[in-house]
Order: C-alpha cells, then sequence, then structure tokens
C-alpha cells in the first residue's frame, strides 16, 4: 500500500472536499453558519411524554396525531424554526419542542393542554379573512399550514381586539357575539394556535384547521369518548370515493340519534355538524338522514389521504393522549448568548494552549500538528454548518463541550504518529523512511483507537436524548474527521517535508533532529 | 519541554526504565484505597443529586451585584410565593440561582414574577427550569443501557482486534476508572447533573482509547515473544509501556488543556451549568485513566498472560538463560529497588552524532 503511495493526491482529495463543503456550505439562500440550540441563542424547550388515557400503549399513529396537533399549536406562534420532533419508542417517546426566542411562560400551558374532540352544531359559516378569494364552503382540508392572506382590508365592524382572542365563547347567542363573529379574521388570529378554546358547555366562535373558514359553533353535542372506531374505506361500490366509516359507543349511538334527527331538518348551514379537534373544525359534515344504528359513513370528495386523516383525527378524539411535562427550560437570549461566548472562548483557549504545547514539543513537526488541527476545525464548521441547514442540526452548549474535548483527541492522532516516527529515528532509520515505517505502525493504532472513541459516540447516540445527543454527535464527527484528517493531510504534509533538505538538516527546529533524539553515530552508520 | 524529549529517548532505548509492571503491589494497594474510599463514600454519603434527578424547579436571576442580600431577599420572594426553597446560590457572581420544590408551570410563574419584581429585571430573563421527577432518573437508566452496550461492545472488538486478557484488562481499568472518578463526586459533593452523567460517560470512551493505544504497543512487543528466550511477557509490557510513556504523558496534557480551558472559562463566566460539569467529570475521569492505563491495565494484563502455560515456560526458559549468562541480564535490565535504574553499559554519555554540528 505505501508503495505506491502518492502524497499529492491526498492532499488534492482533500482540497477537492474542502472547496466541495464550502460550496455546499455557502449555497445561496441557506444559513452560513451553525444553527444554534436553544442554549445559545435563548427560548423554551418543553420535553412532553405522552400518556393514553386509560393505560393504554400510545401507537405510532396517536403519537403522530399528537405531534400534528402540537406543531399546529407552535406553528400558531409563529416563531420560525420552531421544532417538534419525538425520541426514543414506544412506552418511552418523548416529544421535544423546541421553540427559539420565545420564554413567554403560557407556552407551556398551551403545549400540554390534551387536545379534545368535540361534534357541534354549525350555526354561522363565513369565509375565514374577508378576503375576496376564500371560499366559505366548510370542505374538509386536513393539509394544514395553508392560511388565506387577505389582499385588503374591508370594513369590519368595530370590536376590541381582545374581543377577538380566544377563547370567543358565550353560553347565549346575542348581537354582540355575531359582531365578533364577522370581525373575526382567521388569517391572523391565535385562535389558530388551538388548544384553546373548546368549552362543550358553550357557544364558540372558532375556524377551520386551515383558516379558510370561520364559524359559530354550539354547545357540543357529543364528545370524542363517544366515539367507538373510525376508519377510511374506498367502498366497492358507487363512485363516492374515500369515505370514512364512524361506529359510535352505545351511549353514543343514542346521543347521534338523537341529534341527526334533529338536524337533517335544518336548513344549511345548521343541518351540518362540525368535527371540531382542538377547539378547530376539521370537518363539518352536513347531515343527510337520521343515523339511528350508531354507525355512520362521513363522504365527500375526500383524497385517500383526507380520508385517513379525518379517520385518525376521529380515532385520537375517541382515545385523547394526555401529555405531562418532563422538562421545562426557558432561556433568556442574554444567558444563551453569555453561554455561546464562553463556549467559543473555552474552545478557543484550548485550542491556543494546545498548539503552542505542540509547537514547543514538536518543532517543525509541530506545525503540521497545528495545520492538521486548523485544518480538522475548518472541516467540523462546515459540516456543522451544511447539517445545520440539511438536518436541522443544532450546536449546543454540550455539542460545543464534545467539539472541545475532541481537540485533545484529535491532536493525539498525530502525538501517536510523531511518536512512532521518533522511534524509527532513534532505532537510526533515515527521515525518510521513519516517515514511511512510522505510518505504517500508528495507522493501526489510530484506527483502533479511533474506532473504540466513535464506538462510545454511537452507543452513546443511541441510548440517548437531550443534550446528551448533541455532545455524543459531535465527538462522533470530529472522531471521524479526525481519521480523514490524519490520512489525508497530516500524512502526506509529513512525507513530503521529509524530503525537504531542511527537514533532514538535523536542525533542533525540525523536531526530527537526530542529535536531540539521541540516535548514536554507531546506529546511523548502520543504516 | 527539552526534559521529556530526552527522557522519551533515554525510555525509548532502555536506557531509562521505570518499573513499572514490576511494582505492581503498590499500584494496586494505591487504586485499592482509592476504590474503597470512593464505594464507602458512595455508600455512606451517596451523590449529590441535581434536580434534574430529583425533580424541582430553577430559577436563575441575573442580578448587578450577587451578596448574601440577594440570597436572603431570593429566599424570602419565593418563600412569599407559598413555593419551598430548597437552595439558594449565587453563581458567577452576578446570577443568583434559586431551587424549589416541584412546582406547576402556574406556580413557576408567580415565582418567576416574584423574583422579577425583588431583583428589578423582566421575567423573561430569568432561566426557569421545571423537572418531571422522572426524567432524571430517566437520564440514568439510559446511560446505564448505554454502559452495558458499550461494555459488551467494546469487550467484543478488544478481544477480536486483540486477544481477551486484553479485553479483561482493558475492562476492569475502565471500572476503575468510573467507580473512582464518581466517588470524587461523592466526596467532593460536587452537584451531579445530566452534564455529569455525559462526562462519566464520555470518560468510558477515553480510558479505553487510552489503554488501547498503548497495548497496541504491548502487542508488537510481543509479537514473537514466546518463540525466544529474551525476555517475559511481564518485561516486554514493562518495555512497551516505557516506550509509549512520553506518548501517554503528551496526550493527557494535550487532552487535559481544552477541558481545563472550559473549566477556567465556564467559572469565570458562567459560574455553574453544563460546561462546568461535563469539565469537571472529564478533568477528573482523563487524570484517572491516564493513571489507570499505565498503572492498572497494562499490570493486570500481565498479570493474567503470565498463568497462560506458554507464558509460565517462556519465563522458566528466560530465567534459565540468565541463570547461565550470570547475574546481570545482558539485554534487559529488570530494575529492582530504585524506580529509576540507569543500565550499566549505556550509562556514558551517548556520542554525538557529527550531523548535529
Amino acid at each position: 500500500m505505501a508503495k505506491h503511495y502518492r502524497p499529492s493526491r491526498s492532499l488534492i482529495i482533500l482540497a477537492l472536499s474542502l472547496v466541495g463543503l464550502l460550496v455546499w456550505a455557502m449555497l445561496p439562500g441557506k444559513s452560513h453558519a451553525p444553527k444554534l440550540g436553544l442554549d445559545l441563542r435563548g427560548g423554551t424547550q418543553v420535553i412532553l411524554s405522552p400518556t393514553a388515557a386509560g393505560k393504554n400503549p400510545v401507537t405510532s399513529d396517536q403519537l403522530a396525531q399528537t405531534i400534528r396537533i402540537i406543531r399546529q399549536r407552535v406553528d400558531g406562534f409563529g416563531v420560525a424554526e420552531s421544532q417538534v420532533t419525538t425520541q426514543g419508542s414506544g412506552a418511552n417517546s418523548k416529544i421535544i419542542v423546541t421553540i427559539p426566542g420565545k420564554t413567554d411562560r403560557s407556552v407551556v400551558d398551551q403545549l400540554k393542554t390534551t387536545a379534545v374532540l368535540n361534534f357541534r352544531g354549525v350555526v354561522a359559516i363565513d369565509a375565514g379573512s374577508p378576503a375576496p378569494a376564500a371560499s366559505p364552503s366548510a370542505s374538509v382540508s386536513a393539509k394544514g399550514g395553508a392560511k388565506v392572506t387577505p389582499v385588503q382590508a374591508t370594513p369590519k365592524p368595530s370590536v376590541a381586539p381582545s374581543l377577538l382572542l380566544p377563547p370567543i365563547q358565550t353560553s347565549k347567542l346575542d348581537a354582540a357575539f355575531a359582531k365578533r363573529f364577522s370581525a373575526l379574521d382567521c388569517a391572523h388570529s391565535p385562535i389558530l394556535e388551538g388548544g384553546k378554546i373548546d368549552d362543550p358547555k358553550q357557544y364558540i366562535i372558532t375556524c377551520s384547521k386551515d383558516g379558510a373558514a370561520k364559524y359559530i359553533l354550539t354547545p357540543a353535542a357529543l364528545t370524542g369518548a363517544d366515539i367507538q372506531s373510525a376508519q377510511a374505506t374506498l367502498p366497492q361500490q358507487g363512485a363516492g370515493g374515500w369515505q370514512v366509516d364512524l361506529t359510535m359507543t352505545t351511549g353514543g349511538a343514542k346521543t347521534f340519534a338523537d341529534v341527526t334527527k334533529y338536524l337533517y331538518k335544518q336548513k344549511a348551514p345548521t343541518n351540518q355538524l362540525a368535527i371540531a379537534l382542538d377547539g378547530l373544525v376539521v370537518s363539518a359534515p352536513r347531515i343527510n338522514e337520521p343515523i339511528l344504528g350508531g354507525n355512520a359513513q362521513i363522504t365527500g370528495s375526500f383524497t385517500a389521504e383526507e380520508a385517513k386523516n379525518l379517520a385518525e383525527v376521529l380515532k385520537y378524539g375517541a382515545l385523547p393522549i394526555s401529555l405531562s411535562v418532563d422538562e421545562v427550560q426557558q432561556i433568556s437570549p442574554t444567558l444563551g448568548n453569555d453561554q455561546l461566548r464562553a463556549g467559543l472562548l473555552a474552545g478557543l483557549f484550548g485550542l491556543i494552549l494546545v498548539i503552542l504545547y505542540l509547537l514547543l514539543y514538536y518543532r517543525a513537526l509541530g506545525v503540521v500538528a497545528v495545520f492538521s488541527l486548523l485544518v480538522a476545525a475548518a472541516l467540523s464548521y462546515l459540516i456543522f454548518v451544511i447539517l445545520g441547514s440539511q438536518i436541522h442540526f443544532t450546536m449546543t452548549l454540550a455539542g460545543i463541550a464534545g467539539a472541545i474535548v475532541a481537540i485533545g483527541i484529535t491532536a493525539d492522532s498525530f502525538i501517536v504518529y510523531f511518536e512512532r516516527l521518533r522511534d524509527e529515528l532513534r532505532e537510526g532509520k533515515r527521515l525518510r523512511s521513519a516517515v514511511v515505517h512510522g505510518w505504517d505502525r500508528a495507522r493501526r493504532t489510530i484506527l483502533a483507537a479511533d474506532f473504540v472513541s466513535l464506538l462510545a459516540a454511537v452507543v452513546l447516540y443511541y441510548l440517548s436524548v437531550g443534550s446528551v445527543r448533541g455532545f455524543a454527535f459531535t465527538l462522533g464527527l470530529t472522531t471521524v474527521i479526525d481519521v480523514f484528517v490524519a490520512f489525508l493531510f497530516t500524512r502526506p504534509v509529513v512525507y513530503r517535508l521529509a524530503e525537504s533538505k531542511w527537514m533532514n538538516s538535523g536542525s533542533s527546529m525540525t523536531g526530527v533532529s537526530p542529535a536531540r533524539l539521541g540516535v548514536t553515530s554507531s546506529t546511523e552508520a548502520a543504516n | 519541554m527539552s526534559g521529556i524529549a530526552t527522557l522519551g529517548n533515554r525510555l525509548y532505548r532502555g536506557e531509562v526504565s521505570y518499573n513499572i509492571v514490576g511494582r505492581k503491589r503498590l499500584w494496586y494497594t494505591i487504586s485499592a484505597v482509592v476504590l474503597l474510599i470512593s464505594i464507602a463514600t458512595l455508600g455512606v454519603r451517596g451523590l449529590n443529586l441535581g434536580i434534574e434527578f430529583k425533580g424541582g424547579a430553577e430559577f436563575t436571576v441575573p442580578v448587578t451585584n450577587a451578596s448574601t442580600t440577594s440570597v436572603t431577599q431570593a429566599r424570602d420572594a419565593v418563600t412569599a410565593a407559598k413555593v419551598q426553597v430548597s437552595n439558594v446560590t449565587i453563581v458567577g457572581g452576578n446570577k443568583v440561582r434559586i431551587q424549589t420544590q416541584s412546582v406547576s408551570t402556574t406556580v413557576s410563574e408567580n415565582v418567576g414574577n416574584a423574583l422579577a419584581s425583588t431583583f428589578g429585571v423582566s421575567v423573561n430573563d430569568i432561566k426557569v427550569q421545571l423537572v418531571g421527577p422522572s426524567w432524571g432518573s430517566e437520564v440514568s437508566k439510559n446511560a446505564a443501557k448505554a454502559l452495558v452496550v458499550f461494555l459488551i461492545l467494546v469487550a467484543l472488538f478488544l478481544s477480536m482486534y486483540f486477544e481477551w486478557p486484553m479485553a479483561v484488562a482493558g475492562l476492569v481499568a475502565l471500572a476503575h476508572d468510573v467507580l473512582i472518578t464518581v466517588g470524587i463526586y461523592a466526596l467532593s459533593g460536587f452537584e451531579v447533573t445530566p452534564a455529569t452523567v455525559i462526562g462519566f460517560l464520555t470518560i468510558l470512551g477515553y480510558s479505553l482509547y487510552d489503554t488501547v493505544v498503548v497495548f497496541d504497543k504491548v502487542k508488537e512487543n510481543t509479537k514473537n515473544l514466546s518463540s525466544g528466550s529474551r525476555m517475559t511477557y511481564t518485561e516486554a509490557a514493562n518495555l512497551a509501556l516505557n516506550q509509549t510513556l512520553v506518548r501517554s504523558i503528551n496526550t493527557s496534557i494535550v487532552a487535559l488543556l481544552p477541558v481545563l480551558s472550559i473549566l477556567v472559562v465556564g467559572v469565570i463566566l458562567l459560574g455553574a451549568g453544563t460546561l462546568n460539569d461535563l469539565a469537571l467529570a472529564l478533568f477528573v475521569g482523563m487524570l484517572v485513566g491516564t493513571y489507570s492505563s499505565i498503572f492498572i491495565a497494562t499490570p493486570i494484563l500481565a498479570f493474567v498472560k503470565e498463568r497462560s502455560p506458554e507464558m509460565k515456560s517462556l519465563t522458566k526458559r528466560v530465567t534459565a538463560r540468565r541463570e547461565k549468562a550470570g547475574i546481570d541480564g545482558v539485554e534487559v535490565v529488570i530494575p529492582t529497588a530504585s524506580v529509576v535504574t540507569p543500565a550499566g553499559p549505556r550509562q556514558q554519555r551517548v556520542k554525538r552524532p557529527r550531523s548535529s554540528r
């Protein structure tokens, strides 16, 4: 392997990788700095554990639905780069919500509120925003995210803004309530955050999930607890497309029969039964006939996806998941900034100390080591930037600590190589052959030792949550980078240097001077 | 610097040899005493667990001039909000940290407001951490799981890459490091937070990393050992240890410098928190790790290896040969009493080659 080794090729590969990463990291439209974690920029992080009602294990469907609900609430805060992620699986799954920059105490309460499902009669429907294009139809839209932005503000009845904050509810319909209804603009209402209005005993004003329509709804006729099961099906006969089959519990079926008997005779839109999850209308199907047996079909021009989503909402309603708060961390942006500064400063000092030591001890070889460290640092930085924009990897304080610790482990690879190289010189080998033999021996040691370090990082990453993960990730990544740099930078540069006249001059500044290494003339002569 | 360099040269050629493996009784005794103290302290005092493990709330309030008055003020403010205070400390000179019993988010808001008005700061500048009692135990459960999985994988790797006695020695050294580090935490009463646990877990990797480097040299030195009668396994292992001593020292310095820098910068700028908890555990663990890779892992390895029939016969052959050759060993000098034993013939000054001028 070493026979046809060409140092320049390694260096070219390294240079190309660096340039490639640089170009990738600097792609326009992406962030050009590593994404900072909450502890470095301030904000709120909440770790929630979901538990299903009645000690049932949380299914993955339920978990997915819960996350969808939480994400909707978080999106409602309007903070860019908020994240909702899960870690762990099955009974141990955790939901981690990160909202950078926002440190209101109410955030936590809103997140942990259990979403409830209610069936409510419809009193009135209107376009969600006073925009010309918004359609007043109450069709299902589970896609979420789409918001209608009004092109211009049309004259609205003057209502105090505080009256338009959720929950907008009343025990009795009156003119003032109707006024609040016409003044509501769903596109700009905190109602869309969800989780604030679903008092089953009150009339409420709310929006459809996508904000396209607004409703006045009656007190709840039925609740999620009345649902036995729900399923998305594609009936064989008829060209109706996808539908959702709904089965009520025995008690629910009776109420459902009463409700539908009354509703189907009403005029539009009051013949509709709205399904409100987390205070937002998911669907408001029209009741075409009284449903006496407790089995209903919700039809419409559903796509498979829409039908499945609606079925999941109904199933979730039957077994809502409650969330307990495991950990709340709120860090002010000032403190985050302080922590970032301290972390960077510690890293800088650590690096300077290591560089000084390497230079003093290894002289010219130390310069190679220092540049190797700098290359490793550059590679790490670029990869952090890329991972930040590609997989939302965030740099936390623990991550920075991991990277700082890695300075030592990275430098050790060079130390192992240099010590091996010097051992070869002490045996009386010439510099040119010492760098080759030294590398052959050091390579094994570096790989074995780095493998153990990587193993620790991988195990740590897979079996941990939160900040431990960030630390394990940076530690593992920098270990890999260490190997990369040792093979593609340190080795070729040392090989090249070994060919230079000066390195062979025996000057004590080279760090490989035979005299300083105590090579006796007799052993040298033997070579 | 040149002191270490010269020492390195002489160590490599065996001019200076620290008989580390031969004095294993001493190292074992030292470690046994420290281990006993660690275990006893752990049993009696236990660890000072942070709120992450006990559950509770922590409020960190930035203040301009932290003094004992601010501690009293903070305590009064929180107590007035009908919340039981468990601990108030000043961190970093400009922050007051208040730890309390578990509270609901509503109550925490009250406490936050009370503290904000007491110290005249904005509520949003107060760092709040609420921890359910299950959180920390889950972190430790995961850590324990990680530990077991890691140990199994590492034992497999070491047995495959090296041989099983090295796996045994490596793992004993590892257990030694972690126990002593945890013991030091129990003894000193430093708070154990999840960041500390990360630190403990990292020590696992580091301790083994260090041991692997030493063992690799032992493996190289003992490759064709049993076919000859030059030196015993113990002596070959000791030589390897001496030859890698400079590397061990350099590596430890280079690894400890950044950790030290985290510690110092962390204490000065932040007072307490993730950085310090982590760095402190690492600092202690790395020191112990370096010690054990030299003084514990290799002696144990030699002990295990010397029990194999192959090595027993080697030792017999080496002894027989030495007796025949006279009292003085020719190639290898086994020092007895003194720690540093300059070998006879090579004690003269090393001649300088012409090229050095």
